[in-house]
């Protein structure tokens, strides 16, 4: 227990003294916010209705995509998780920590939207707290645990950035964020619900805000959370100690597999 | 008789068609050091590694305390200290907080004093990354003994360290000794084996191709034990090869030296030829062949001892 407190503080310290993460965990996200809400709001006023879910999910895809991954991969690469397996850590508490430590930054950054948005930009506050909450934190699991994915399945830090920009642009064009699902062409929309944003857009639209949503709210929610429980538990049995490491070979390939409740969400709801 | 702290028998690890080691067996009794020697790509890291269970071997038998490391990584885990020769921690872990960490998994109570021994009391709150490798060294040696393992691997331990820390580290591993923890150390410092190690072995190509005590080493090899001489006048440089005993002769720094297989002889006959040319002594030095030298010979001819 008293190893779990130390490895989990240091994440948490880790993601303060680290520049790289103090920048996508909270000047990115908290920046884009002040000035992506002003202008949007400026350009459509209704975007005042969602700026705080589309800036919360934002957050989340910038802190657990861009933020989350590389630093494993390149502690995998540096050999440090060596050092960490012959110290006796287990790999999931070198996965799930820094995932839970990423989780509370961005607990963080999502109360600091919550309570300026509505001062700066008079938007509306989620109407059922406990829902908002409750999304939040399978969002943020879901974000995190394709995160830690990315982490496991990429073989160098390059192509950390692809395949973690591969999720991220997508996901900001299509997610609901910027622009409604509604508005969103029938093509795009059926590859939108592949993305974990989307959904957590729809469930805190129909869930915190008690919002009319184009698909099932609840629905969303089901797939956040099979897609956390999946991207979770592929990125424990796809984690590789280096990149030499030996035993078990398993190709990253699997990893495909995270996109079953979101390919299921898509044909189903 | 105890079953030794380490034993390696029939160890071979290969990588696809190429043999990193071909076929080795040694052990390591308790209270022992054990000098791993080769030159890079020997299989020094990879036996190391194999012991410490993060590669596993492809065929033969590891024990470190009875315990199979690819078998039993939980049970290896307190039993070993390691401290790799690429000793990765990440680059905003402090210190203090980096022996705390590693402390609590071990489930014991952070090592300060043993940071404090290594100079690094005045660094508690540097990051990793802000160290010197000398530095990223120690700590790493320290955390690998923080946890008072009864068997130590130091990979290259004092590659970057100055000469303060080197001898504080050899301090160090004496006191292993006397408290009984069996010890290998990988370098390629021939004369911190050769001061350290209670026996060696020689890695090349996979294979050992000489063990024994550093002494036993030397005592082995062919090389030809070594009289320099300096006179006043240099009048022995005319003598070359005609000394009793001589193989070889050469001219170093103001020396001259004789390779010799009859040390007495030679040194005798120098002695009685300068004092017949009534040229004063000013300095005789008798070498014996040291571990470099023994080692020197062997990875390069090939040598099997």
């Amino acid at each position: 227990m008293r190893a779990l407190v130390h490895h989990a503080a240091y994440e948490f310290g880790s993601g303060l003294r680290n520049r790289a993460m103090l920048l996508l965990l909270y000047l990115f996200p908290l920046g884009f916010f002040l000035i992506a809400g002003g202008l949007m709001i400026g350009l459509n006023p209704g975007f005042r209705e969602v700026v705080i879910p589309a800036m919360v999910v934002f957050a989340l895809m910038a802190g657990c995509l861009l933020g989350l991954p590389d630093p494993i991969v390149a502690a995998r690469e540096a050999g440090i998780f060596r050092s960490f397996k012959i110290h006796g850590v287990p790999a999931t508490n070198i996965l799930l920590l820094p995932g839970a430590a990423i989780i509370a930054h961005l607990t963080l950054v999502a109360a600091i939207i919550t309570v300026v948005a509505p001062l700066l930009f008079d938007a509306p506050l989620p109407a059922n707290f406990g829902a908002y909450l409750g999304v939040f934190l399978a969002a943020a699991a879901a974000h995190a645990g394709l995160g830690l994915l990315i982490a496991v399945v990429s073989a160098s830090t390059r192509a950390t950035v692809l395949w973690s920009q591969l999720v991220f642009l997508p996901s900001v064009m299509l997610g609901g964020l910027m622009v409604p699902s509604e508005m969103i062409p029938d093509t795009f929309a059926v590859f939108a619900r592949l993305l974990p944003a989307t959904h957590a857009m729809n469930a805190m639209r129909g869930l915190a805000y008690g919002e009319a949503t184009a698909f099932s709210s609840v629905g969303s929610l089901l797939v956040l959370l099979a897609g956390a429980a999946l991207g979770v538990a592929l990125a424990v049995w796809l984690f590789q100690w280096d990149r030499r490491a030996e035993g078990r070979r398993v190709s990253p390939a699997w990893g495909i597999l995270v996109l079953v409740p979101y390919a299921l969400g898509a044909l189903l709801l | 008789m105890d079953p030794p702290a380490i034993a390696v028998e029939a160890f071979r690890k290969s990588y696809g068609d190429v043999d990193a080691v071909a076929g080795i067996d040694f052990t390591v009794a308790e209270g022992e050091i054990f000098g791993l020697l080769g030159p890079n790509g020997a299989g020094k890291t990879t036996t190391l590694e194999c012991l410490e269970g993060i590669r596993y071997p492809t065929a033969g038998t590891l024990r470190v305390r009875g315990i199979d490391p690819s078998r039993e990584p939980a049970r290896l885990r307190d039993a070993i200290g390691v401290q790799l020769q690429t000793s990765g921690l990440p680059e905003t872990m402090q210190v203090e907080e980096a022996m705390r960490f590693f402390c609590a998994y071990h489930g014991v109570k952070p090592r300060l004093d043993l940071l404090e021994r290594l100079g690094l009391q005045a660094k508690l709150r540097a990051e990793y990354g802000t160290l010197s490798t000398g530095q990223q060294r120690r700590l790493a040696l320290a955390l690998a003994l923080a946890h008072d393992p009864p068997v130590v691997f130091l990979d290259e331990p004092t590659a970057g360290l100055d000469v303060g820390t080197r001898a504080e580290l050899h301090t160090l591993v004496a006191e292993l000794r006397e408290r009984g923890v069996a010890l290998i150390l990988a370098t390629h410092d021939m004369a911190e084996a050769e001061k350290l190690a209670d026996r060696v072995a020689i890695l090349l190509s996979g294979r050992i191709v000489a063990s024994g005590t550093p002494k036993a080493l030397t005592a082995a090899a062919v090389d030809l034990t070594r009289v320099s001489v300096r006179s006043e006048r240099e009048t022995l440089a005319g003598h070359d090869g005609a000394l009793p005993g001589v193989q070889r002769h050469a001219r170093k720094d103001g020396y001259d030296v004789y390779f010799s297989d009859a040390v007495g002889a030679t040194v005798m006959a120098v002695l009685d030829a300068l004092e017949e040319a009534g040229d004063p002594l000013v300095d005789l030095r008798v070498e014996r062949p040291s571990l470099e030298e023994r080692f020197l010979e062997l990875t390069t001819q090939g040598g099997v001892a």
